[in-house]
């Protein structure tokens, strides 16, 4: 028990609360060094794969998953805990403080930080209940005495740290809570294509602990035009400038769909979901016919921006063939001159766009059962017949009369991720009364002033008014000798 | 919309002339310092707050600090090098007042809130560095902080002219928004104050070491002799902590308003992405500077190398996070 006791006070002191400050920061700094599963997976598998040894060494320490490991857990809840074992006691002492008076003058005024005397002929009757309801009247907190007062203010300094400290504790809940209940999704939606919200829809899908697929809102849209604009010219040639994605949006399947344009910085709201536009690419179009001239695939393929020049790469699968015909290659918006390195594009808008492909032929391995990839062929069991480069409109005779190749032209693909917060709304309250609290317990000066009158018979009496700061701002002697004032202090004494 | 060339030159020269300005400030600052004593010797302090520790010993550990006195109000007596101080001080509002006209210029140019790169970043820290000594230095005389001031505002110019140049553009879309202007500003303007609250750190721990040693009675050391020119260590120590506790709400305030940006532009309020956890480190490290600064056994030196600490954080967020680390804040245009 006695152990227990102690161990609670040392997790309560400042000390130990220092102590877990430093170390919540210092546990964040691996976060900010190797890549983390939660914001870009691909860089932690590429890391693991450059890393034989070391990689999976930090990962048994969750080096790369950092705010979601067990230890960074023990140290922010020990934080917290701390923080509530210090910060209710102090609530209960404030609670109590707000209701009582301030305590009695000392007896030596003239010990405090600041003091003003000077004689007066009023009695102190007189002066005491005056100067009472005059320093009421400025807002402080007043107790009188015979002779003397007592007067405090700035309680609300107090009030401001206990909710301060109590708005961290609901900022908590509410990230873990809206973490739980919530979800994260993304989708590639091509130009002329839709996306229902629903779970299959998804590329991919992070829901939450708590949350079930039932809670996803029936709502749908269509991406009907993306409008992107890059910088011409200039030492940032080729940077973005403008995207828009205009969609036509249906909140439920009952519903008119409604025009939206989705931009960045400017999501889509509906019905406790949020659709944000995240990136951009170009979808090349092919039409695929066999020996016989007949269409066997008919559409525009996804592929990947690589650089900031949206040099894509992509594949088209064509699997109703004998045998299966796999495309695999670039489409280039500005196509370069120089290919030295490779075919690359030289800007990222389409102004002459070309397709540089491969052609395989053989099996795609489609029915082994295993996933594969929408964006790369497994062409292991394949033979690649030849290369071509095409500008829209162009047609491919492929090699071994396996058939033709048509590149039509191109659509764009928007990629949107689609999110659900619920804890979202308390986290925003939270921040914003941790501003509030953390302001009025920094700024708002908490002093002590006292009035003592010294009846005598022969010199008239003598008043002294003195005050003291408990908190480091600046301003007391202004303060007390505005108090002074009230007193009817003559000017030379302030 | 294209870019006007002619105000974006001018911005430049602007530039050029405030770093002059500058320079010439720094220079007129140390002549004036050279000449300055501290009103209150090492020695009064020496004893001053020897005496006061005694009846400190014992207080609790809370974030009031119980009864202290605020009238340290001795400063540093600059003597004959008053004009020097004067003519630093005169520069200085020159150098800032072309500094802000360089940056109005160079949003003018591009027409945009100009905060979009670190280059123009930097310019605005810069400004936000020495208007805020120049507001501070109104009510108050000062002029012995002017060299730890032009020191910084030169290095940050500097390197804003020779690494950190970019062409003013316009803005990549995802900066496209007014929060750019309220979540930098605010960033921006914590910087500027922190680097002061920084600068007032270290002045302190060189006044306060010089104390000590007189305190011990130990020789006053090689640093005493720079000791002598800047006020005494309580005074300084007080006036950093106001500084920071007066921006402690507003960098609450910056990564809060980043927070509610990013949940427009990116889908999270908070994604741990390396800036927003370094900011998030910075906040930490100063608020565990507030508390140090009133528990026991933590105020003084320990709590000043805390907020030093802070300060560090801020830099390696600035320089090592934006240019070396991959995330979501890269916009350094470099």
């Amino acid at each position: 028990m006695a152990t227990m006791r102690w161990l609670w006070r040392q997790l309560t002191s400042m000390r130990i609360a220092l102590i877990l400050l430093f170390l919540l920061a210092l546990a964040s700094i691996p976060g900010s060094i190797f890549p983390q599963r939660g914001t870009s997976p691909l860089r932690v598998n590429e890391f693991l794969k450059d890393n034989p040894t070391t990689g999976p060494i930090l990962d048994r320490f969750y080096m790369f998953d950092v705010f979601a490991s067990p230890w960074f857990a023990s140290i922010y809840l020990l934080l917290f805990i701390s923080l509530t074992g210090c910060v209710l006691p102090r609530a209960v002492d404030h609670y109590k403080e707000l209701r009582s008076q301030p305590p009695a003058a000392p007896r030596n005024l003239s010990r405090l930080p600041v003091h003003l005397q000077w004689k007066s002929n009023a009695t102190a009757e007189q002066v005491v209940s005056d100067t009472a309801a005059a320093w009421k009247k400025r807002g402080w907190r007043v107790r009188q005495g015979e002779d003397w007062l007592s007067a405090e203010k700035g309680y609300t300094r107090e009030t401001g740290n206990l909710l301060f400290h109590l708005s961290l504790l609901v900022l908590l809940i509410a990230v873990g809570y809206g973490g739980a209940v919530g979800y994260r999704g993304t989708v590639i939606v091509r130009e002329d294509a839709g996306f229902a919200n629903n779970v299959t829809q998804y590329d991919t899908f992070a829901p939450g602990r708590m949350f079930g697929a039932d809670d996803l809102p029936p709502f749908s849209f269509e991406l009907t035009e993306f409008e992107s604009t890059f910088q011409r010219g200039g030492q940032q040639n080729g940077a973005p400038r403008a995207f828009h994605a205009d969609v036509l949006v249906k909140d439920d399947p009952k519903s008119q769909p409604r025009p939206v344009t989705i931009e960045v910085n400017y999501p889509l709201r509906t019905s406790g979901i949020t659709v944000y536009l995240v990136g951009h690419g170009y979808a090349p179009e092919f039409t695929v016919r066999d020996a016989d001239g007949k269409v066997v695939w008919e559409d525009a393929a996804v592929f990947l921006p690589q650089d900031s020049a949206f040099t894509s790469s992509g594949v088209v699968k064509v699997p109703d063939t004998v045998p299966q015909i796999g495309l695999q290659g670039f489409f280039l918006p500005t196509v370069s001159e120089d290919f030295t390195n490779g075919p690359v594009s030289k800007f990222p808008a389409a102004d002459d766009p070309e397709v540089y492909l491969s052609a395989w032929q053989g099996d795609l391995g489609l029915d082994s059962g295993m996933p594969q990839s929408v964006y790369r062929i497994d062409t292991e069991n394949m033979e690649r017949i030849g290369i071509e480069e095409l500008a829209p409109g162009e047609t491919w005779n492929l090699p071994n009369s396996a058939g033709t190749v048509e590149f039509t032209g191109y659509r764009q693909w928007a990629s949107f991720v689609i999110t659900k917060d619920p804890g979202k709304g308390w986290a925003l309250g939270a921040a914003i009364a941790s501003i509030v609290g953390l302001s009025l317990s920094l700024l708002i000066p908490r002093r002590r002033a006292w009035l003592r009158v010294t009846t005598s018979e022969d010199e008239g009496n003598l008043i002294e008014v003195a005050g003291l700061s408990k908190t480091e701002a600046p301003g007391l002697a202004d303060e007390i000798s505005q108090l002074a004032k009230l007193v009817n202090a003559p000017e030379e004494k302030l | 919309m294209t870019v006007n060339e002619t105000l974006a030159q001018a911005s430049n020269a602007m530039v050029y002339g405030s770093m002059t300005a500058f320079t010439g400030a720094m220079v007129a600052f140390s002549v004036s310092l050279a000449k300055g004593r501290r009103i209150e010797t090492i020695e009064v302090s020496a004893q001053r707050t020897s005496a006061s520790h005694q009846v400190r010993k014992g207080s609790t550990a809370t974030l009031d600090e119980p009864s202290v006195s605020t009238s340290v109000s001795d400063g540093v007596d600059l003597g004959e090098g008053r004009r020097a101080g004067n003519i630093g001080m005169s520069l200085t509002w020159l150098g800032t007042l072309l500094l802000g006209l360089g940056i109005l210029f160079r949003g003018l140019s591009a027409g945009r809130v100009p905060i979009g790169n670190m280059y123009e970043f930097s310019l605005a820290a810069g400004f936000a560095v020495s208007l805020t000594y120049c507001l501070m230095s109104i009510s108050r005389d000062l002029r012995w902080l002017g060299l730890f001031i032009s020191i910084p505002v030169l290095l940050d110019l500097g390197l804003a002219l020779t690494v950190l140049y970019t062409e003013s553009a316009q803005l990549v879309p995802a900066l496209n928004s007014y929060w750019l202007a309220i979540h930098v500003s605010a960033a921006v303007v914590c910087i500027g104050a922190f680097t002061i609250g920084a600068a007032l750190s270290g002045l302190y721990l060189v006044a306060q070491a010089a104390e000590d040693r007189v305190a011990t009675g130990k020789e006053p050391g090689r640093s005493s002799a720079f000791a002598q020119r800047i006020p005494s260590a309580d005074r300084l120590d007080l006036m950093s902590y106001r500084i920071h506790a007066f921006m402690f709400p507003i960098w609450t305030f910056a990564v809060i308003a980043g927070a509610i940006w990013a949940e427009a532009a990116w889908g999270r309020y908070w994604g741990w992405d390396p800036k927003e956890t370094w900011a998030f480190i910075t906040w930490v490290i100063y608020a565990a500077y507030l508390h140090a600064r009133a528990t026991a056994g933590w105020r003084g030196k320990k709590a000043a190398y805390v907020a030093l600490a802070g300060y560090a954080t801020i830099l390696f967020n600035y320089f090592v996070v934006n240019i070396f680390v991959q995330g979501l804040h890269s916009y350094s245009g470099l």
